[in-house]
């Protein structure tokens, strides 16, 4: 085994492309090490990416947020700006692991081990996020739900890395919310999860919404049907109920030990009622 | 396989080493270093025993490689105290008798440290929390819990 430490994107693309074994790319560890200490994967090339310049940082333009592909979860709830902006996202990154796996988990790390519970991922794909990708034909930038095909699989091709996730600049009265379910506190796999983006006018009624859900389909799904439930209603009772009722029927979960079928589609619509609820919430106090 | 030569600093001092590219920086610290007070639990990031902290981060060094260290810094137990004087939480520790088969002690030392480096105020439900990434099967916590909160106002006070 190799293990190189790039310093510019272009190098570490060489270093993957040029690659004819198994290779990985490293900025936490928290998923590869584990597989790499359970058997699951011996890479011939390990590309840790963290001393790649701005992958480190979080940066604020006038277009929005840019994430590092290397920023430890805990560095976005210690962000005081990304929280008030994106504060369904930052809920959902700190949910990950303990303080331990805080500070060395990624986002990009947690959409690219392409797990459907994953517990940041529903909440991208809620705002709309989109991943900066950099490989051998140059950059391209595609939505976040674009990224997991399948469990554990992902559209990159080879030699391909995010660099950054990227969140667009809230509009006025905008906000996000995040829901997990499991049987404990803290410190699980979500059996179910929900996130929620919208955003109201000033009358209070929702203009656009995007509904994701986690843990009940082989990646994370956007529910369209019930963003179309919400717009154009104040988020009142009957509304959230249709909600409910839609996010439930979208659900093809499986049963395994954390949930089964039957649970998991009733669960999906209680999260994602309660979620539409704390966002709506928050957009009416921004 | 070729070694990998790091440069990092550990505790204040400047070490070098050489080891193989997919060797944890917890089993550096313990088998090439000799430093022997991180422990290794899980080995899968579950069970904090071997709590580090890596550049002001609070890790698990069983999930960072040893060739991660390169130019950074790692502060492990053997730091904590000064000389033959305890720092507080490990002085609690042993008042409160927070200890039992003790694997776990040195990740949670490690960890509180890191919880009260950033809430030197933390409530019950906070150290709880903050130190749920650390397993013990000796203590049922309550012990720990009590010896933080104790250091907590004796740091507060000093």
């Amino acid at each position: 085994m190799r293990y190189e430490r790039p310093h510019s994107m272009e190098e570490a693309v060489g270093l993957l492309t040029g690659s004819t074994g198994t290779t990985a790319i490293l900025a936490g560890g928290s998923d590869l090490l584990v597989r790499m200490k359970g058997g699951f994967t011996e890479p011939d090339l390990i590309v840790d990416i963290k001393s790649i310049d701005g992958l480190c940082d979080i940066r604020q333009t006038a277009e929005g947020f840019s994430i590092g592909a290397a920023v430890p979860c805990a560095l976005l709830g210690e962000n005081e700006a990304l929280k008030r902006e994106w504060p369904g996202v930052v809920e959902a990154a700190n949910l990950i692991g303990s303080k331990q796996v805080q500070g060395r988990c990624t986002i990009v790390g947690n959409l690219c081990n392409a797990s459907p519970a994953a517990d940041s991922v529903p909440a991208l794909v809620a705002a709309g996020a989109r991943a900066s990708i950099v490989g051998p034909a140059g950059r391209r930038t595609i939505a976040v739900e674009a990224v997991p095909t399948a469990p554990g699989k992902t559209s990159l091709a080879k030699g391909e890395i995010i660099d950054a996730i990227l969140l667009d600049k809230r509009p006025a009265r905008s906000a996000d919310a995040y829901l997990r379910f499991i049987p404990r506190t803290e410190m699980d796999i979500a059996v179910v999860s929900a996130g929620v983006c919208l955003t109201i006018d000033a009358s209070g009624t929702v203009t656009s919404a995007r509904v994701a859900l986690g843990a009940v389909a082989p990646t994370v799904i956007l529910v369209e049907e019930a963003a179309r439930i919400l717009v154009g209603t104040k988020a009142d009772a009957a509304t959230l109920q249709k909600l409910e009722e839609a996010c439930s029927a979208a659900s093809r979960p499986i049963d395994d030990k954390r949930g089964t079928v039957a649970f998991r589609k009733q669960v999906a619509g209680v999260m994602a009622r309660r979620a539409a609820t704390i966002a709506y919430a928050r957009a009416g106090d921004r | 396989m070729a070694g990998v030569a790091v440069s990092t600093t550990i505790n204040g001092d400047d070490v070098e080493f050489l080891c193989q590219p997919d060797e944890t920086l917890l089993d550096v610290l313990r088998d090439r270093l000799g430093l022997t007070g991180a422990k290794e639990g899980c080995g899968t990031g579950d069970c904090g025993a071997c709590s580090i902290i890596l550049d002001d981060r609070l890790v698990c060094s069983c999930l960072v490689l040893g060739a991660e260290a390169q130019g950074r810094r790692v502060e492990t137990i053997e730091g904590m105290a000064q000389g033959d004087k305890l720092h507080p939480l490990q002085q609690k520790f042993l008042e409160h008798a927070a200890l039992q088969c003790g694997i776990c002690t040195p990740g949670f030392l490690i960890a509180a440290k890191d919880l009260l480096a950033k809430n030197p105020d933390p409530t019950e439900e906070e150290i709880r929390f903050g130190l749920a990434g650390n397993l013990c099967r000796c203590t049922g916590y309550d012990k720990i819990v009590r010896a933080v909160q104790d250091a907590a106002s004796v740091m507060k006070g000093a």
